[in-house]
């Protein structure tokens, strides 16, 4: 076992080359945006979480004694937009992709730069109409929008709350842009598409769902801000306007908007299992083909949204079978990444512990999609907490362990400091535990007929309630203590080498953390892909 | 205006990329990406469209009567006439031809401008005979028009779009035909013009939809109940 | 020092500039402004179910053109091909699948479904 030397001090970085608040914020290079992205990522998931939280306590009682049923309405809604839109939309692919993308390429920088900034600078504008709203009084039709209640009927800021979804959008429809031209056309000689590293298929895949999915929700919002405002009838039955036609629009993004979350997560899934098997991931192929696989398929199956809503059965038939369909490359890549480890030299860091955690809750989360897949079982389960234990299971389960792990192995390459393995261990512990204990009840809360969006429920239900909001205080500390321990590590964390991990990848050939321009010189590629032959034995001391 | 001793390509050149090559290319996928977003968000209003005539079709073939046939057709003429000329554009941008490029861009502007104002022509006569969807609306003539409304909102609403990404082209192409003028673009970099040239003809290909979805289909039909 | 002797591993099909002559304008150019009038004349004609096919048949063709001579989409890349291949792919299911809804919500006879 080799140990490499640890570094002994700074060296010139992108974060310390060029200093002040202008440098910053007028910067092209994708890793400060990227560190910007994650700055305020953190804080709209922050403030997420604390809707989540005055969620849970309301409903740790039966009675509807926190807060009145409108303003009930005001905060789950808020809870809803702020998580889909603002956080795990962008969460990986604005600031783990960002960074990485060009560096696993071999390239400097994005094709576009400054679009990039712009990107984040829309981002911030979007942002700033959803605090207005939540400032002046919040939005209440739920971060669905359904008509005609939302056009016709709510007294929310219903207008500034879409206004503030669109603006967003775009956002990412720039980021999907830059990175599909990135990808097709910036990649280093030698680098054809099947030596590139899993996570960059999985971005492209995402990216590609970005491109093709935003604009329908934008344009779906531009019309409901219509008709609210002007009270043209699109939506609305009085007018002759259907509803249901608004639910087609809504979830034709917003369905595959759920594997734009999913995809880069799964990306970060196989980087890190491989990695901590020492073992190149298994059915590489058939892993990258899933990816773009999942982002097809993704796009035929919103109708699973409308199966009582009053879509017709012939659809809603079609839809069904497709959502069996779409589960089948998701499950394809679990056992290519049981394989991985099956026989690989498994080590228990703090990123694979969230991977391995990550498997069996996707797992749990994609099965009870198939569940509600079923035409007859989701007519009694739609609407129920049953619906919400799924899409936590796999967006927190999934997205957000996906999220947590890859910032726990990429942290050393972009600040160039390892953080405490203790902590860091010890969190994914309590994440684990308190997600379980809050979500897990809530399946059997929706199998008992507990519906969705109540604050007022039957007594019969307290007591899953109370295990729940009881889970929700661990899995609020278990994700308090990370920005404790990674924001400390910033100053006193040990200084990291080029590869604390002994990964593969161009990004683990540089020093952490990078240069400016990311390369001395560009690489040119040789080997395969997940090549561990080539990568020093490095024992972290931790 | 690159000085004579810098090599132009240094002076076009970002520094993230390879070559030129590489630059154009990337600029020329971008922007078609851009495009698919484009052809997306319109996306929807199609299907607004469709899902409603589907459902009302008396009202929707009767409303559309209501558009002036040959007023819209020689309108189309006038967009594909700038389509020609913006292509002309580019390819005068290609050979370097400085005067012509600006003399192209010029016409395309004149032909969008003369598109918009017989557009805004249109708009105020339907204002004036209250087919404007609102408190006032009303339709002569129209068969169930309790859903004429409906057709409107979609005339105005894609039209509208379409009228504001020519808007949007408008101010870009004032601010190539300066640059143009200050003999910015060359034979051998004139990327923004191409780029440009791609939006232009896509603003028109939308425009080769709408006409016959808002003024042509179900014209004929007289029978409607 | 800012470019390195590079070639791309996928190489960007390195076409020094296609000029497209203005003949193929000309003729283009032409050809759209006589379908225009076509489909404004056809349109008068009462042809039955033929006319939505016939008026979007020769929309999609007029399309087609500029999008093959005016974008130069004919001389270029193959990946830009694929790009607006996908981008019509993508239209044209957001339109025909949620349109089977519509299309078959009599069919059980059950108001509504």
């Amino acid at each position: 076992m080799i140990t490499a030397p640890p570094p002994v001090k700074v060296t010139k970085n992108y974060l310390n080359e060029k200093t002040g608040l202008k440098s910053w914020l007028l910067t092209s290079d994708h890793k400060r945006i990227a560190v910007l992205y994650l700055i305020v990522v953190t804080a709209f998931f922050a403030l997420g979480g604390v809707f989540a939280g005055l969620i849970r306590l309301e409903l740790a009682t039966p009675a509807g004694d926190l807060f009145e049923s409108n303003t009930y309405n005001k905060v789950f809604t808020m809870h809803g937009i702020l998580m889909v839109f603002f956080f795990l939309i962008p969460s990986i692919p604005a600031t783990l992709g960002n960074f990485l993308i060009p560096m696993m390429i071999g390239a400097k920088d994005l094709a576009f730069p400054r679009i990039n900034l712009l990107s984040w600078y829309i981002y911030m504008t979007g942002g700033v109409f959803t605090l207005y709203v939540l400032l002046t009084g919040g939005v209440d039709t739920g971060w669905t929008f359904y008509t005609p209640f939302s056009s016709s009927y709510s007294n929310g800021y219903v207008v500034a709350a879409g206004l503030g979804i669109f603006i967003n959008g775009f956002s990412a429809i720039l980021t999907g842009l830059n990175f599909i031209v990135t990808i097709h056309r910036m990649r280093a000689p030698g680098l054809t598409w099947f030596r590139l590293p899993l996570f960059v298929w999985a971005h492209y895949a995402t990216s590609a769902i970005m491109i093709l999915g935003t604009p329908v929700i934008a344009v779906t919002l531009f019309l409901l801000v219509l008709e609210r405002g002007l009270h043209i009838g699109f939506f609305d039955p009085a007018y002759g306007g259907d509803p249901v036609l608004f639910q087609h629009l809504f979830w034709f993004y917003s369905h595959p908007a759920v594997y734009i979350m999913i995809l880069p997560s799964m990306g970060v899934i196989s980087e890190v299992i491989s990695t901590f098997s020492s073992k190149k991931p298994f059915g590489y192929t058939f892993i990258a083909f899933s990816s773009i696989a999942i982002a097809v398929f993704g796009f035929l199956v919103w109708g699973h949204h409308l199966f009582v809503a009053g879509q017709s059965i012939y659809a809603g038939l079609v839809f069904s079978v497709l959502s069996y369909v779409v589960a089948i490359p998701s499950a394809i890549k679990v056992f290519n990444w049981a394989a991985t480890m099956y026989k690989g030299q498994v080590r228990m860091e703090t990123p694979m512990l969230y991977a391995i955690g990550f498997i069996g809750l996707f797992t749990v989360g994609g099965l009870t999609g198939i569940v509600l897949a079923s035409l007859g079982m989701d007519v009694h389960l739609t609407d129920t907490y049953f619906v919400i234990a799924h899409f936590h299971y796999v967006m927190v389960g999934g997205a957000l362990l996906g999220y947590m792990s890859g910032l726990h192995f990429w942290w050393p390459k972009m600040f160039g400091r390892m953080y405490s393995d203790v902590w860091s261990k010890v969190s994914a512990v309590l994440v684990f535990a308190g997600f379980n204990l809050t979500f897990f009840p809530q399946f059997l809360l929706g199998y008992m007929g507990m519906p969705r969006r109540y604050h007022v429920y039957p007594p019969e239900f307290q007591v899953f309630n109370v295990l729940s909001s009881a889970g929700a205080s661990v899995l609020g500390v278990g994700l308090l203590l990370p920005a404790i321990y990674l924001t400390w590590s910033l100053k006193y964390g040990e200084l990291a080498p080029p590869n604390p991990w002994g990964a593969t990848g161009l990004e683990w050939q540089t020093q952490s953390p990078p240069i400016s321009e990311n390369f001395e010189v560009t690489p040119v590629v040789t080997t395969e892909a997940y090549d561990y032959s080539t990568v020093q034995e490095v024992v972290h001391i931790g | 205006m690159a000085s004579p001793t810098i090599p132009h390509e240094e002076v076009t050149l970002r520094h993230h990329f390879a070559n030129d090559e590489q630059q154009k290319d990337a600029s020329t996928i971008g922007m078609w990406v851009f495009l698919v977003t484009e052809i997306m968000f319109f996306g929807g209003l199609f299907l607004a469209y469709f899902a409603y005539r589907q459902a009302y079709p008396a009202a929707f073939a009767s409303a559309s009567n209501k558009t002036n046939l040959w007023l819209g057709a020689a309108n189309t003429t006038v967009l594909i006439c700038s389509s020609l000329t913006m292509a002309m554009a580019v390819h005068s941008a290609a050979l370097g031809k400085r005067k012509l490029l600006v003399a192209f861009l010029v016409a395309t502007l004149l032909l969008g401008g003369v598109f918009l104002g017989v557009k805004a022509y249109e708009y105020h006569d339907k204002w004036v005979h209250h087919e404007v969807p609102g408190a006032h609306f009303e339709c002569e003539g129209c068969v169930d028009a309790g859903h004429a409304p409906l057709f409107f909102s979609l005339y105005f609403g894609m039209t509208g779009l379409h009228a504001t990404h020519m808007l949007v082209g408008f101010v870009i192409l004032v601010i190539l035909i300066v640059q143009s003028a200050k003999g910015k673009y060359t034979a051998k970099w004139h990327t923004p013009i191409e780029m440009f040239g791609l939006y232009w003809h896509f603003v028109d290909i939308v425009w080769i939809f709408l006409f016959p979805l808002l003024y042509l289909i179900d014209r004929s039909k007289t029978g409607l109940k | 020092m800012a470019h390195h002797d590079n070639h791309m591993a996928d190489h960007s099909e390195n076409h020094s500039e296609h000029i497209v002559p203005v003949r193929v304008y000309i003729l283009v150019f032409l050809t759209l402004i006589v379908m225009t009038w076509v489909t404004a004349f056809v349109s008068t004609v009462d042809l039955g179910r033929l006319n939505v096919f016939v008026a979007l048949s020769i929309a999609i063709f007029k399309a087609s053109l500029v999008i093959l001579f005016f974008m130069h989409v004919k001389y270029g890349a193959r990946l830009t091909k694929f790009i607006v291949l996908a981008g019509l792919y993508w239209l044209i299911l957001l339109l025909f699948i949620a349109m089977v809804d519509l299309w078959t919500r009599g069919w059980m006879g059950v108001p509504g479904r």
